[in-house]
């Protein structure tokens, strides 16, 4: 019996420090050599600043200024609203991106929004995020009613930074975007469609828009190189 | 639903059918101590190994002694992992997220560490704002492997039993534990991490990531070595994130590609093992008909969940949207899913976690439509023999196949043989047992969660789906799936790094019991049948003998599973899911 237990314990203890430091250690140690960039996240820099990563989704968000031309704030926070001028990501659990007052933005602890399909609160979330995108789009896009909103756009993603936004949804926005920077609606047409990632290997999962660095390309002005 | 959607079905289940006999064939000679072309690589490792843990590998165990082993090292493993998890505020780079890191309250650490013991994966921890790098690595990663391997095992060991022409051994467990890690599991992870870091898997180990955002908000970008641990959660059928949102998580799962890949790690060595079985006992057959009979529940669950999630959900449509596909645009119930999965690649994810014990989720199921979520309760239900984990799934439908020959051994009214084997009293009465317990377990600890105010404190939702998210937390924790309609909850952290969070002790202790309970009882009744079969004599093929690996089997299999699981649970899914995919009432 003395044995067994001294066996169990050593073969634990020789497994950890095998599977649980050498193991990750060399998949570190190869990564951060074939793929450093990917390995690191992703990570896109404008002017030597990080601004994001490539796979993670923010919000594009400016403040709310009031009457007296200062930034408005409720108990000391800043309250903010989408910017017009970017692409607008799916609503998240962590922070409603269509509400205006949210706070920093989290990537640091995703989580579920679990909205359940029977419930009260999901369909009050859904008309909500649904009156929000109204109001920031049809300005510009007349003929959208809520009929015609791309489910994406008024449902919570599941990881709360979902990067990407469905094509139709992209469509919708370009026509806000087009009009508050001054450029003619194909052009931003065909930016989406240059930041649209297929299925991968054409059939697998589904085509979505990546919104920074859609919002990125913006920035640096239509005729710019990527 | 669209063309692509099935397509990406129809292509999964082809690449699951023309690998899973490779790696069986693989697996088997392996375990028969056959030359494999890792020996020479790994040969010499295994004989270290095994010295250093003072094993003789030639010395056979039979049933009550390579129990002894496994539960010896099981119990070493659960204080090793408790250790490593409460001591996270001395862990170096415990600060990386930008606060210091303490560990779990001791009661959500009893749930966690019982969790990743069992192969469960519960989570009430919150992976990116809970666990310091080297928890994860140190602890969870390393059950990983070590809880794979243990499931197994028992699986070998059941194998031997059946296939044992002569004596009671069942095999070396020390021997069976190195072989499964050194020849299937870690290779297998190693060179799947890389696949998933080529796709944009983290793995690193910097401070978490500071980002300046282009309308000027700041962003904190979590970090990790997450695709080492990744790997091994999907391909040892575990399912508990290095983040909270498990799969759903960019970095733990990147894009179309790597939704597929990890699913196909998650069904790659419960399939397998189905073919080392038809190798192991000499007839290809009965892995066939056993294959057949997941095959067709599995697809059956696919279609179900895909049509539903298509279809969308009451509360999209009393809110006025359209959910039907069109131009560009997924349609259906997105709500809890990710636009690059869409509503098949989120649908297929479910049904593969939750037939097997992984759990992992690309998509919330707390946001499934009722029938949706009705698929992952059915196939908790069927006990997780629909594949099912590594090595449970195998030894759980094993059992199921002896009951089946029992039931149609009673109907022909001869003595029931299973590959020349009487199935007698004594091992129909361990099979039953073993059978018994998972189901009990659930239905005992929901009833005792749904009865109590302390058990009522961790539901998030209201009317049916408060009990929905009850009786799944238990079902599932006792099937050792792991996942979650994840409003339930035993954990309350209101910041990052765990000051002043608490847990519900209520349901982390009453969880954690059950997950241990419903693993070790049913592994000892799957080792006791072993042992009583192990040293049976075998009687030749005769005219009369019930064949076990015809059609006529199949549908008799499909009917024991389906009949034990329903009536077992139908009472209680009719109180939640049933009656939310029958009502399109807002509660």
């Amino acid at each position: 019996m003395r044995r067994d237990i001294l066996t169990g314990f050593l073969s634990m203890i020789i497994l950890t420090i095998l599977l649980g430091f050498a193991y990750p250690m060399l998949v570190t140690g190869v990564s951060q050599g074939i793929f450093p960039g990917k390995a690191d996240g992703s990570l896109i820099k404008r002017n030597g600043v990080v601004v994001g990563s490539a796979l993670i989704g923010q919000q594009f968000y400016e403040p709310v200024i009031g009457t007296n031309g200062k930034a408005e704030t409720v108990k000391g926070v800043a309250v903010i609203q989408p910017d017009p001028r970017y692409f607008q990501t799916r609503p998240s659990g962590t922070g409603q991106p269509y509400v205006t007052g949210g706070t920093a933005d989290n990537a640091a602890g995703s989580a579920f929004s679990n909205a359940g399909p029977n419930s009260v609160a999901t369909r009050a979330d859904d008309l909500a995020n649904i009156q929000t995108y109204l109001k920031l789009e049809q300005p510009y896009d007349p003929g959208l009613s809520a009929a015609t909103i791309p489910v994406d756009a008024v449902n919570s993603s599941a990881s709360s930074v979902d990067p990407d936004i469905s094509v139709a949804n992209a469509r919708i926005q370009a026509h806000r975007v087009a009009a508050v920077r001054h450029l003619p609606l194909s052009t931003v047409d065909a930016l989406v469609a240059r930041y649209t990632t297929a299925r991968s290997l054409g059939f697998l999962g589904e085509p979505g828009v990546n919104v920074l660095e859609l919002n990125l390309a913006l920035d640096r002005g239509p005729g710019a190189n990527s | 639903m669209t063309v692509n959607g099935w397509l990406q079905i129809l292509a999964f289940c082809a690449l699951l059918i023309i690998l899973s006999p490779i790696l069986g064939r693989y697996m088997a000679k392996v375990y028969s101590g056959e030359r494999v072309f890792l020996t020479p690589i790994f040969g010499g490792a295994e004989r270290l190994l095994l010295r250093c843990f003072f094993v003789d590998p030639k010395r056979e165990q039979d049933w009550k002694s390579y129990a002894k082993s496994l539960i010896i090292f099981s119990l070493a493993g659960w204080i090793i992992l408790y250790l490593v998890l409460r001591t996270a505020s001395i862990q170096p780079w415990n600060n990386y997220a930008g606060v210091e890191f303490h560990a779990a309250p001791w009661d959500v650490t009893f749930n966690t560490v019982s969790s990743f013991l069992t192969n469960t994966n519960w989570q009430y921890y919150g992976g990116e704002t809970t666990l310091t790098y080297l928890s994860q690595m140190l602890g969870l990663t390393v059950q990983n492997f070590v809880s794979a391997a243990v499931g197994i095992c028992v699986a070998i060991a059941l194998i031997r039993g059946i296939a044992g022409r002569s004596g009671k051994s069942l095999g070396n467990f020390y021997s069976d534990l190195v072989k499964t890690i050194l020849y299937v599991l870690l290779p297998i992870s190693f060179i799947s991490a890389l696949v998933l870091v080529s796709q944009g898997s983290l793995q690193n180990l910097s401070h978490y990531v500071s980002a300046h955002g282009i309308s000027g908000l700041a962003q904190t970008i979590a970090m990790g070595p997450v695709a080492s641990q990744e790997a091994i959660k999907m391909l040892g059928t575990n399912g508990g994130g290095f983040f909270n949102v498990n799969s759903a998580h960019p970095f733990e799962n990147p894009n179309g590609f790597t939704n597929f890949f990890e699913m196909l790690l998650v069904l790659i060595i419960p399939a397998s093992l189905v073919f080392t079985y038809g190798r192991m006992v000499a007839s290809r057959r009965q892995s066939l008909a056993i294959f057949a009979t997941m095959f067709v529940m599995f697809l059956g669950g696919v279609t179900v969940a895909y049509a539903a999630e298509a279809h969308g959900s009451p509360a999209q449509r009393a809110a006025g949207l359209v959910t039907g596909v069109r131009a560009n645009s997924t349609g259906g119930n997105l709500e809890g899913k990710e636009q690059r999965f869409g509503i098949a690649g989120s649908a297929i994810f479910d049904v593969v976690t939750t037939v097997t014990s992984c759990g992992a989720v690309n998509s919330s199921i707390e946001s499934y439509t009722g029938l949706g979520g009705a698929v992952p309760f059915a196939n908790l239900s069927a006990s997780e023999v629909i594949f099912g984990g590594v090595g449970t799934g195998l030894y759980s439908i094993l059992l199921y196949v002896l009951l089946a020959v029992f039931i149609g051994g009673l109907m022909v009214g001869r003595t029931p043989e299973y590959l020349g084997k009487k199935i007698e009293a004594k091992e129909i009465k361990l099979v039953a047992l073993g059978l018994l317990i998972t189901p009990l377990t659930a239905l005992f600890s929901t009833s005792l969660a749904t009865a109590s105010a302390a058990g009522r404190a961790s539901i998030v939702a209201t009317g049916p789906q408060g009990f929905s998210e009850t009786f799944y937390a238990y079902l599932s924790q006792a099937n050792n799936n792991g996942s979650a309609f994840a409003g339930y909850t035993g954990f309350i952290q209101p910041a990052a790094g765990n000051v002043g969070s608490h847990g519900v002790t209520f349901t982390d202790l009453l969880g954690g019991f059950t997950m241990l309970f419903a693993r070790y009882a049913p592994i000892l009744f799957a080792l006791a049948v072993a042992g009583a079969l192990a040293g049976k004599r075998v009687s030749p093929v005769g005219l009369g003998t019930m064949r076990t690996d015809n059609a006529t089997f199949v549908v008799l299999l499909i009917g024991v599973i389906v009949l034990v699981g329903a009536l077992t649970f139908f009472p209680a899914l009719l109180l939640g899911p049933i009656v939310q995919a029958l009502t399109g009432h807002l509660y």
